[in-house]
């Protein structure tokens, strides 16, 4: 049975319908992202799963329990904001301690959950500072510690590390990762780094305009994303899409003339010739000089390049359109702007999309 | 000017040209010292005379120290002044203005903070049709609506008493105090509402142990504000205080003005600065809270 489970959710703000039909289901235990750009509806679902706006139609249900018109803290969720939300006039300790006001636990009970928390998160020192006297990587410790002392059915994160900086986030993410492996909690996280999505979760939504665009796992999403906007979404760079059209004998033709073997390519349904598709080649998978398997090989020149340390991203002028390369410093490292440069993309990588629908073929 | 101060080798000085006063800020200067003695001179005369005997004051120097310093027109303010028919100074008047004072205040900013806070916080239906009507309601003088308010006082039986007095002050109140605390409680993170509300959901259990506490900076410039309002008034005292109710602002206006024989100048005068202590007092003590509450950024999230 799924721990949360959405069914036909409809939303609207006045007139405007963010939200329409979602059904989605979450098993015990998952890693739940709701990936994707801003206004895509991701924090309105969470909302409405916290309770903390009203659905205009549909039913939300946690285990065997329809929470759809339970109050917030009759659900049995704990969640951890992007802004952190400690109540400023409150030590750690007294933030802790709310988190639990409403449960009527016996005293004794609450105290083991807060050393508990404290040990977990390691926020033991801090119990007695108030949240003004706590650094970014703190603050967000007690919060997280304030949704674990609940005890609660489904964590719920709403893009908690985006106030982070960098090297902190990672850290953040590695922690929770860690504690979701130890304590095995359902989660709902919702984010648009998709870099967060992509290492902790053990499934993905991906939402664009109020619809779930592909609900996977994570390498589901790449390395088969089931239309146009997931490919172009996941990614960094992302994903290079080249109009084809299709010949006869597993053959298609790119808009320059040149060849695309797809005799490798897993379809769902042969396209008939003539089909005119999107063949999506991922920067990261071209090699420039490799295996002879290749469903296409360009000598393009180099518009332009963008060293990272570990990798060389070439943009290489493919007409008038831009084509990303990923390339090692090692095989890239002596290229300059203008310098021609054969790149091959291997057969078995290559993903196909109907041009018309956009879905993956 | 790097010829005429030869700095030492080696270090780099970058000298800032001397400040030097302008004519403007001499200009200012004299501004401000007339604006001081505009406020202090009749101050000073207010002090020293209330200190002075009636044969001093007789003479007709205002200006001069006491030569006698006597505590007589003080004490005399305070216990026998007559006002109007009844000669017991003006500490009938100071203990009725307190009367007044506490329940006003405590009913105007109790109900007003909570108001405030539910149409800040909380989803209220007609929430926005409500504000403007406050709003329109903070802009009533208070004349227009002084005969309807008597004969409501009266039909609740409570006219020419204490309490009708603290009656109108809450609810004359009422408007400016609810914008007040709704425009200060709008400005707190809405995700800590929002947590509150999954914690714990309780209305009054999230006022008390968290919004409460987040409010200190603006208690005490409502307090600073009520307190000086309501002890300062004098026409809602004078229309529904009665005879036995009136705050001590009346009582001095009746002690003053009221007066058979000769004016006392020492006794008006000290019983003057006996009613303006009061909420002088709350300046000082609240005003340091005050200063250290903004210091201190109770609200930084």
């Amino acid at each position: 049975m799924p721990r949360v489970s959405f069914e036909h959710i409809v939303k609207k703000f006045g007139e405007v319908m963010v939200l329409n039909s979602l059904n989605l289901a979450v098993d015990d235990g998952d890693f739940l992202v709701l990936l994707g750009p801003s206004g895509c509806g991701k924090t309105t679902l969470l909302n409405l799963l916290a309770g903390l706006s009203d659905v205009t139609s549909g039913r939300i249900m946690i285990g065997n329990r329809d929470v759809t018109e339970l109050d917030p803290k009759d659900r049995r969720l704990a969640m951890v904001f992007q802004s952190y939300a400690l109540y400023p006039t409150k030590t750690v300790r007294g933030n802790l301690r709310f988190g639990l006001s409403a449960s009527k636990l016996p005293q004794e009970e609450i105290e083991k959950r807060i050393a508990w928390a404290a040990d977990m998160l390691q926020i033991g020192p801090l119990m007695d500072r108030r949240p003004a006297q706590l650094s970014g990587g703190q603050r967000q410790r007690v919060a997280i510690g304030r949704a674990l002392v609940k005890h609660a059915d489904v964590l719920l994160f709403d893009e908690p590390l985006s106030n982070l900086d960098a090297k902190l986030r990672t850290e953040m993410r590695m922690e929770i990762k860690k504690l979701h492996e130890e304590l095995n909690p359902t989660v709902v996280y919702v984010t648009h780094d998709q870099i967060e999505a992509m290492t902790m979760a053990t499934r993905i939504a991906i939402m664009n305009g109020g619809k779930i665009e592909q609900f996977g796992t994570p390498d589901d999403v790449y390395e088969r994303p089931a239309n146009l906007f997931v490919a172009g979404f996941i990614g960094s760079p992302s994903m290079n899409l080249l109009p084809a059209t299709v010949e006869p004998g597993g053959q298609a033709r790119l808009a320059d003339g040149s060849p695309l073997d797809m005799s490798a390519y897993a379809f769902g349904a042969v396209p008939p010739p003539g089909t005119a598709l999107m063949a999506g080649l991922r920067p990261e998978h071209f090699a420039l000089a490799g295996p002879a398997e290749a469903a296409c090989r360009f000598t393009l020149k180099v518009r332009h390049i963008e060293r990272t340390g570990s990798d060389v991203m070439l943009a290489l002028a493919f007409g008038e359109a831009t084509l990303t390369v990923r390339a090692a410093p090692a095989d890239a490292g002596h290229l300059r702007t203008g310098d021609p440069v054969s790149v091959q993309f291997p057969k078995d990588r290559l993903n196909l999309f109907d041009a018309g629908s956009g879905r993956r073929i | 000017m790097t010829e005429t101060s030869s700095p030492p080798a080696g270090t780099v000085m970058f000298p800032r040209p001397k400040k030097r006063i302008r004519g403007r800020s001499i200009a200012i200067l004299v501004f401000l010292t007339m604006a001081a003695l505009f406020f202090c001179i009749p101050l000073y005369v207010l002090v020293t005379t209330s200190f002075k005997t009636m044969d001093q004051i007789r003479e007709g120097a205002i200006f001069s120290l006491p030569e006698v310093w006597t505590f007589e027109a003080w004490r005399y303010a305070w216990d026998e002044a007559c006002s109007g028919i009844t000669c017991e100074g003006l500490k009938r008047g100071f203990v009725n203005s307190l009367e007044i004072l506490f329940p006003s205040l405590i009913a105007s900013i109790a109900i007003s903070a909570v108001t405030g806070y539910a149409l800040a916080l909380w989803s209220v239906r007609w929430a926005g049709g409500f504000l403007f009507l406050l709003f329109l309601c903070a802009f009533v003088p208070f004349q227009i609506i002084m005969y309807p308010l008597i004969v409501i006082t009266v039909n609740m039986g409570i006219y020419g008493s204490i309490w009708a007095v603290a009656f109108i002050h809450t609810v004359l109140a009422m408007p400016v105090l609810t914008l007040i605390f709704r425009n200060y409680y709008k400005d707190i993170p809405p995700d800590i509402i929002k947590a509150a509300v999954m914690d714990n959901g309780s209305f009054w259990r999230i006022f008390i142990e968290i919004i409460l506490p987040m409010s200190g900076n603006i208690l005490i410039v409502v307090l600073i504000m009520q307190i000086t309002s309501i002890w300062n008034d004098y026409l809602i005292g004078v229309t529904f205080g009665g005879l036995g109710a009136q705050p001590m602002t009346v009582n001095l206006a009746n002690m003053v003005t009221v007066t058979t024989g000769t004016v006392s100048y020492n006794v008006n005068m000290a019983a003057a600065l006996q009613t303006a202590i009061p909420p002088l007092v709350i300046y000082f003590v609240l005003g340091k809270f005050f200063v250290e509450g903004i210091a201190a950024g109770a609200v930084k999230g």
